[in-house]
């Protein structure tokens, strides 16, 4: 199932209804209080896209409360308890400020997301290794692929590429289908 | 008694040092006199520090507005006077206005409490920022919304541990003397708690052998350590220094008795200074000059 959230609809109800930047922390508490009751009422598989199109500025502060803390309940590594669902999530329209935000942000914190440019391109931001950056691109590529297809595509070991794989899907960055796998943000 | 205090002709974050020394022996609830009549100019952190000196005193202080037209005329548009008249007897100052809005007063000496009033500065700026910083000051169009993150994240810094309000201004103006360009300069003034309590506030806090306002900036300023214990924050100082680094700008802060600046190659700063008079809170400066091109 594929939600999707207006950050800047968000901010307006949560918030005020004059604003149009993401600043401050009690701000992007508000905001990502409002994103989870809304992945609440949703199923328990979900792809939500974020879409910042309609937002002006966001800072450090906002940008770590909003996306680094909503992306920590959901990532195994990180969430302190099991997380609520099985959610993924592609934040549209990411200008490029936006980007330095959030970049700064999710590195502090190790974490990685997928991001949808102003111009349509897609790309991780974040901390990710070099394996799982090259997987999610061949499978932004190629679509839904097996690990054998994918090692073939990259010319590396089977092994190597499920632990990409893995990691790729605990980081939320990649969704596994049985044996098959898929790229989020491939053919968004 | 009172005591008169001398304000120096030009009142800027170096000169502000010579007015902490004279009242560093004044007893705090004893009333001083400011004495402004011949001061001529003062930068937005002179006029912020100014407001904070007087919240920081237990005994309202007498304040003498400078005598020059021009002068008086330029802090009023600054907003300074409208604050001054609630915080310190006000003598031989005009009637407070803001009307003409001078075209260098980026932001006008605006109150910070609470997170509303940083929304509140971050939409003004960005209404008033974008020509000036591109046109006068030849920085890229997209560093406007990095000034104004900046900005942002300066201000939440009362918000979130001075534990009283605050003041912020933003000015452009031409450094002739030391720097032979336009800078725009945004001053953050508090007189509250100050870094070094803030930090002893955290649960896991340990005072080591040299635990001073010094030390207390270097941790919250260079090291990115704040007093909660999650580790997302203290991101807010880290992304402005990010933002001085890349545009050459420079970034000082003063809290008790101690100074740090993160000083460019422009610049003949000191990176710590400590010994200072003690004074309450944190004071910030932030200074992004003119671009020139490169040689």
């Amino acid at each position: 199932m594929i939600n999707h959230i207006d950050l800047s609809s968000v901010l307006r109800r949560t918030v005020c209804d004059l604003y149009s930047d993401l600043v401050t922390r009690p701000t992007g508490k508000a905001v990502r209080d409002g994103i989870e009751k809304q992945l609440a009422e949703i199923g328990d598989r979900t792809l939500t896209v974020i879409d910042f199109s309609h937002v002006g500025l966001l800072d450090y502060s906002c940008a770590d409360e909003i996306v680094a803390k909503l992306l920590m309940r959901y990532c195994v590594p990180f969430a302190p308890e099991a997380p609520p669902r099985d959610a993924y999530f592609l934040f549209r329209g990411v200008s490029d400020s936006h980007v330095d935000a959030i970049e700064a942000v999710l590195e502090r914190h190790g974490l990685a997301i997928v991001a949808q440019t102003e111009d349509g391109a897609v790309m991780i931001i974040g901390s990710v290794d070099e394996n799982e950056r090259r997987a999610w691109e061949v499978m932004c590529r190629i679509g839904r692929a097996v690990p054998v297809d994918l090692a073939r595509e990259m010319g590396v070991d089977c092994a190597q590429i499920e632990a990409a794989l893995d990691a790729l899907c605990r980081r939320r960055l990649a969704m596994r289908f049985d044996e098959a796998y898929v790229a989020v943000g491939a053919a968004s | 008694m009172t005591t008169v205090i001398k304000i120096p002709p030009s009142l800027d974050e170096r000169t502000f040092e010579l007015v902490l020394e004279q009242l560093a022996p004044v007893p705090q609830d004893e009333k001083v006199l400011l004495d402004a009549r011949h001061t001529r100019w003062a930068s937005p952190y002179g006029l912020t520090a100014l407001l904070t000196l007087a919240q920081a005193r237990a005994e309202r202080s007498a304040f003498y507005a400078p005598e020059s037209d021009e002068t008086c005329s330029y802090w009023s548009r600054t907003g300074f006077f409208t604050y001054a008249s609630e915080l310190f007897e006000l003598h031989g100052a005009p009637p407070h206005s803001r009307a003409g809005g001078e075209s260098d007063v980026l932001l006008e000496i605006t109150p910070v409490a609470r997170s509303e009033d940083v929304h509140e500065v971050v939409g003004r700026i960005q209404q008033k920022s974008q020509s000036i910083l591109t046109k006068e000051l030849n920085i890229d169009a997209k560093a406007t919304m990095g000034f104004a993150m900046t900005l942002s994240e300066a201000c939440q810094n009362i918000v979130e541990h001075a534990g009283r309000g605050g003041w912020v201004a933003v000015q452009t103006y031409r450094w002739q003397k030391r720097l032979g360009r336009r800078v725009v300069v945004i001053a953050v003034c508090d007189a509250g708690v100050g870094f070094r309590q803030s930090l002893e506030s955290s649960p896991s806090h340990r005072e080591s052998d040299r635990w001073d306002d010094g030390m207390a900036l270097e941790e919250a300023v260079i090291r990115g350590v704040s007093r909660f214990r999650d580790p997302g924050r203290g991101q807010g100082l880290a992304g402005v220094r990010r933002y001085i680094g890349r545009w050459d700008g420079k970034l000082s802060v003063r809290s008790g008795s101690a100074r740090i600046a993160i000083v460019p190659s422009w610049d003949e700063d000191v990176p710590l200074q400590e010994d200072l008079p003690a004074f309450p809170g944190a004071q910030m400066q932030i200074t992004i000059p003119e671009r020139v091109a490169d040689k």
